[in-house]
């Protein structure tokens, strides 16, 4: 295997260390992202010429920014990551269930697929918002909406073609299951391009979580997210800017490195979809 | 020279045309059925819908009355036709807020969002269409990679935060463009901006594919023997045939127009459609969120049937494969 560009590398880096943060951030600061000090509010950076205490300034109440943050990245990351398995798992096994069944089955997953990609995403969203009410488990399940027709999608397509492949007739030959032929054989021969998806759903997910929750429609206090934290930060722009632009670095920064390694990816686990390189 | 036979080939092709168009119409109006049914089971399935659309202090006779005019006392199927009814004709309701007719406030709305999403989708047309094919032009070189990182950065920047950038460095720091609200038309410039941009940016990347394939083609070389200036090989053979994939992309941007003018609104406190439903989902206006919803999802299905339907004038392929 070639050495990955440059660029990829860096992405990977950017990625692990958002990873590891996510995991154990609570190494970089002292305070909890509660934690006020109502002596110290809308400090900037100590590297600014603020409080030596408060690397990244502070917000408000005159908490940590970098508590804060730590704190919402790790409940982005962990929405994004519990929508994403939602998404992929609903979606997958609907793509598996119309290529199965055919028919009207088919024809009604389909239909539902159709009408979700017609919209924005964030009009079901803030639909769903509206009529139910902010809950967490609702918002949880909002992130795995965002996107679940895409692998349902890809998987009926690609299970229909690989149905039709010798393996998958030779299996079902010699008397398979059809459970057994798409988990065992079926699943894992699509699963790059699935794998693929994944890496094009991740960073939307992160991108749809923070707008609501900048929106003010998403995580609520005292729980917070990136979003929040850069909503919040937008009253402050005048005198403390480092409350908003901190967490829409991250957010940048995040899903640009995800958007790389994702297309650095594609070309590497699927020869047959690699893009010309122009 | 013109045959019978021509005529009777015109006369088909205008019939497949509008078999074409029928089929699209037929699904677009299919979509709306399933939206408005999709709202009306979400308002009956999250809660009593007098409870839901009516503020909490409404008197007996209002409720009453709005029994009667939803069709609340009667069975599901009628209550359901009665939506349909009142949805088709407009009548949403007052809004819980302030009392006033839904449809009063939405229409006081629309025109800032026109307003708004025009200049914003002529900025991302007029900037990305060019820009794309300029990259395929030069592809490989400085410019053509200039432009795609722009590109690339446009859709990885939120607009919330691609907006917030803005108001710091044009507003807070330069003190050269207002930082929000409305007025004069320095206030549309960095909303348009931040709407425009992230939407030229996929545009180019998408049109710089499209020209690059049309470029391979045999067809241009033939015209380069010709002797075809290079200008016309570009503008009158390779643009014109780039053009089917990307009017469709234009037409699936206008999603991506109307989901970031929901928060680019926001941001910029634009007294727009996209203001209204969030500050209507904060307060779970539910009548106003119900009519913005079918609104909004009607322009999309409207918008998309438009450029099927365009995309059957630019490209004689799909009319003739309707005929099989």
């Amino acid at each position: 295997m070639r050495r990955p560009p440059l660029l990829v590398l860096f992405a990977m880096l950017f990625l692990a260390f958002v990873a590891f943060v996510a995991i154990a951030g609570n190494v970089f600061s002292p305070y909890a992202h509660t934690d006020q000090n109502l002596l110290a509010r809308l400090k900037p950076p100590s590297f600014l010429g603020g409080d030596p205490r408060y690397l990244l300034g502070t917000d408000r109440l005159g908490r940590d920014m970098v508590a804060r943050l730590v704190y919402g990245l790790r409940m982005s990351v962990m929405v994004a990551v519990m929508g994403t398995v939602l998404g992929a798992t609903v979606g997958i096994a609907l793509g598996f269930v119309a290529a199965h069944f055919r028919g009207f089955v088919e024809e009604t997953i389909m239909a539902v697929v159709d009408f979700q990609a017609s919209l924005p995403f964030i009009l079901i969203a803030l639909t769903l918002l509206a009529f139910f009410g902010n809950s967490m488990t609702l918002f949880i399940i909002l992130m795995g909406l965002q996107g679940w027709e895409n692998y349902a999608r890809l998987t009926r397509g690609v299970v229909l073609s690989a149905a039709s492949q010798p393996y998958a007739q030779a299996v079902r030959a010699l008397g398979s299951s059809p459970l057994r032929l798409y988990w065992k054989h079926i699943l894992p021969n699509v699963a790059s391009a699935l794998i693929v998806q994944l890496t094009l759903n991740f960073p939307q997910i992160v991108l749809i979580e923070t707008a609501l929750s900048f929106l003010g429609l998403g995580i609520q206090p005292p729980m917070t997210s990136l979003g929040q934290i850069l909503g919040d930060g937008r009253d402050y722009l005048s005198n403390a800017w480092w409350i908003a632009v901190w967490p829409g670095t991250i957010i940048f920064l995040t899903t640009l490195s995800m958007s790389i390694v994702g297309d650095a990816l594609r070309d590497y686990l699927d020869p047959t979809l690699k893009r010309q390189r122009v | 020279m013109w045959t019978a036979h021509d005529a009777t080939a015109g006369r088909s092709a205008v019939a497949h045309m509008l078999r074409f168009w029928l089929v699209k119409l037929l699904r677009a109006s299919i979509t709306l059925w399933l939206v408005v049914t999709a709202v009306f089971i979400v308002l009956r399935t999250s809660g009593d819908p007098v409870q839901s659309l009516l503020p909490p202090d409404a008197r007996q006779e209002e409720i009453e009355q709005f029994r009667e005019a939803w069709g609340l006392d009667r069975p599901l199927t009628e209550q359901y036709a009665q939506y349909i009814v009142n949805v088709a004709t407009g009548d949403f309701g007052k809004s819980y807020r302030d009392g006033r007719q839904v449809s009063t406030i939405i229409a006081e709305r629309v025109p800032w969002t026109l307003m708004l999403g025009l200049t914003s989708y002529a900025v991302a047309v007029l900037l990305g269409v060019p820009l794309g094919i300029w990259a395929a032009i030069r592809r490989n070189t400085f410019v053509d990679r200039l432009i795609m990182s722009f590109a690339v950065m446009g859709f990885a920047l939120p607009n919330f935060f691609f907006g917030i950038l803005l108001i710091l460095l044009f507003s807070l720091s330069l003190r050269m463009l207002p930082s929000s609200g409305t007025g004069t038309w320095m206030h549309m410039i960095m909303p348009a901006a931040t709407l425009g941009l992230a939407t030229a940016g996929a545009l180019a990347r998408f049109t710089r594919s499209a020209m690059l394939e049309v470029l391979g083609k045999v067809y241009l070389r033939a015209a380069a023997a010709k002797g075809v200036s290079f200008r016309d090989r570009i503008l009158r053979h390779a643009v014109p045939n780039a053009a089917i994939p990307v009017v469709t992309v234009m037409g699936l941007n206008l999603g991506h127009l109307v989901g970031g003018a929901i928060v680019v609104e926001t941001v910029f406190a634009w007294p727009g459609v996209g203001r209204l439903l969030v500050s209507s989902v904060s307060s779970r206006d539910l009548a106003v969120v119900q009519a913005l919803v079918l609104m909004i999802a009607c322009t999309m299905v409207a918008a998309n049937l438009i450029v099927d339907l365009l995309y059957g004038v630019l490209d004689p392929r799909i009319r003739i494969a309707a005929k099989d």
